[in-house]
């Protein structure tokens, strides 16, 4: 009689083998040319696809399983701050504006890479890449859905949540994050991958994520911090893959480095770019704040970034060329951004404010060397200006950059009393720049940047034709209600309102 | 040498992996961060499933890690017993 021996439990390489690589299979009708059209435009060389190695060596059975888990504590947690107030848990209703812009500038950007990688696992020849670029297409639409479904409970009870999607298109602050993934769809997929494997996930998520999300928790904000690790785990996998990418490109041909050092440069300056939104949530729209964006930056950025950097360096890649810059504008970029929101209040699907005297004594602690120098006195007239009865509001059209297209606000990088401005020709035409990182982008590829849809020229375009109120109604903004200050706000009086309903009995 | 890192979530399940995480690697430093714990370590990470068994009392699939895992940086090295991140070749 046969003895039915368990057949041995394969192993974790050999799993990954017959589950990956061994889908694949040789054309034989079709060349390898017409079946992967998109390879070679960009000059970069492979020679050989197996050479790919997925370091988590995840496979799709294993891939449900854990995702599934994944799902399944978030939901119960979604369930549990439906369920429980999770609104009005909240520290402070300030706190809300850090996750509106997130919801309008962010979370359609997972979406836009969800688009991207279903189309880069298409369009990438190896076997390993192609699972890879699938596991990464689903998880982004996953982190899309998770993130609008967690934030949707706030729109039941806030403002400016209700059109997260025609604000990331019609709205001025949300078209860094939109138009540097617009840049991204369309470029080839080597350049893809280093957009959003290594600038987005590298750079960006783990300062996003992480200390963002950490804070998030502080503030009482079980949802957001839930739909955020429940993200950046995926993240984790993301990262290795996009390094994995670099890696692979530098390995299979020593032509491959210029335009890698070239993609590397301009992909962290337009990441960069899109951190600011990041560093202004951390620094000011926290009521309770884990870590400064400075100290953040110090982490995943100098420590984490530096250490990426010093590894690539076997293979000839320099640090990117706005490293320098970057690190000088540290101290200055929330502080900008948060007096151009304020400025611009009007114009914006979130409430800003002044900032308190003990978030003024925080900030000059977390930035001695510049808060008390630059920024206090500004606020301080601001306020004055305010307690006045003449609150300062600036309806004058911001000048824009065509490359990130934030307004112009930044400063040079060797001269915080002098805004930094840069202009080029272009076929008769005259473009600006807020800093050199996003001439030079702009530079290297003009025919690209040239066609960019910008929000400012849009204002006096059909249907808005240089109306402040046709805007509003175009963007979904309404006035009063969604913008402006937060003091006086709807959502000011209600969270107060609520919050003491929830506490007392009358 | 550049430090290696891993973030997990803070919560009962990574309880005994950060133990055990602890327990293999002396030269790391655990940061408990608000929802987060967050563990650096010079050059040289592992997580050895064995040693996470041993913590928690029943077998350890070391993709598990997937679920709670928030963050990490270095090179990723995964067999089937033992996670490695570093940065040295």
């Amino acid at each position: 009689m046969d003895m039915k021996t368990p057949e041995k439990k394969l192993g974790i390489k050999e799993r990954y083998r017959y589950l990956t690589r061994d889908l694949a299979w040789e054309p034989s009708y079709r060349s390898h040319d017409e079946i992967y059209p998109y390879l070679a435009y960009e000059g970069i060389k492979i020679h050989d696809w197996d050479k790919w190695e997925d370091p988590f060596r995840l496979t799709m059975d294993a891939y449900w399983k854990y995702q599934g888990e994944k799902e399944r504590k978030f939901y119960a947690i979604i369930d549990a701050h439906a369920q429980n107030n999770g609104h009005l848990n909240i520290t402070d209703g300030r706190y809300l504006s850090a996750l509106k812009i997130f919801l309008q500038a962010i979370s359609p950007g997972e979406y836009a890479a969800h688009k991207g990688f279903s189309r880069a696992g298409r369009e990438f020849a190896g076997a390993g890449t192609q699972v890879a670029c699938q596991m990464q297409a689903l998880d982004e639409i996953r982190h899309a859905q998770t993130q609008i479904h967690a934030l949707s409970n706030y729109n039941k009870y806030y403002n400016g949540f209700h059109a997260f999607s025609d604000h990331r298109d019609r709205i001025w602050y949300t078209s860094v994050a939109r138009s540097f993934f617009d840049d991204a769809m369309a470029a080839g997929p080597f350049e893809f991958m280093i957009a959003i494997g290594f600038s987005f996930e590298y750079v960006l998520t783990n300062l996003l994520f992480v200390p963002f999300m950490s804070g998030a928790a502080y503030n009482g904000d079980m949802a957001t911090v839930t739909f955020g690790f429940s993200a950046q785990s995926d993240e984790a996998r993301h990262m290795t893959l996009g390094l994995e990418c670099i890696k692979f490109m530098l390995e299979q041909d020593p032509d491959n480095l210029p335009i890698v050092q070239k993609w590397i440069d301009k992909w962290f300056w337009r990441g960069f770019r899109v951190l600011g939104l990041v560093s202004t949530m951390m620094d000011y729209m926290l009521p309770k704040r884990v870590m400064s964006w400075r100290e953040a930056w110090e982490i995943y950025g100098v420590e984490n970034g530096g250490a990426l950097f010093k590894d690539l360096a076997f293979y000839g890649i320099r640090p990117p060329k706005g490293w320098e810059d970057a690190g000088k504008a540290i101290d200055h970029m929330s502080h900008q951004f948060m007096l151009g929101f304020y400025q611009w209040r009007f114009g914006t699907a979130f409430h800003s404010w002044i900032p308190s005297d003990d978030d003024m004594n925080w900030l000059s602690q977390k930035y001695p060397t510049t808060f008390d120098k630059y920024y206090r006195p500004r606020w301080d007239y601001i306020r004055k200006a305010e307690a006045e009865g003449k609150p300062f509001k600036n309806f004058g059209l911001a000048k824009l950059c065509q490359c990130c297209q934030l307004p112009c606000v930044f400063t040079e990088p060797d001269d915080p009393s002098q805004l930094c401005h840069r202009q080029t020709t272009y076929k008769g035409e005259i473009y600006h720049f807020c800093s050199d990182g996003c001439q030079d982008v702009f530079e290297n590829e003009p025919e690209k940047y040239v066609q960019a849809w910008l929000p400012m020229p849009q204002l006096f375009q059909d249907p808005v034709n240089g109306d402040l109120a046709a805007w509003m109604d175009w963007a979904f903004l309404t006035d009063g209600k969604d913008n402006g200050e937060y003091p006086g706000s709807g959502d000011q009086l209600n969270f107060d309102r609520w919050r003491g309903l929830a506490t007392s009995n009358t | 040498m550049s430090s290696v890192f891993i973030a997990l979530q803070a919560n009962e399940e990574t309880r005994p992996i950060i133990e055990a995480i602890e327990a293999d690697n002396p030269q790391a430093r655990v940061s408990r961060e608000p929802a987060m714990v967050k563990i650096d370590a010079p050059g040289r990470l592992v997580i050895r499933k064995q040693t996470i068994e041993e913590n928690l009392g029943r077998d350890f699939d070391l993709q598990e890690l997937h679920v709670n895992l928030i963050t990490l940086s270095g090179h990723v090295d995964e067999d089937d017993d033992m996670l490695t991140l570093h940065w040295d070749r």
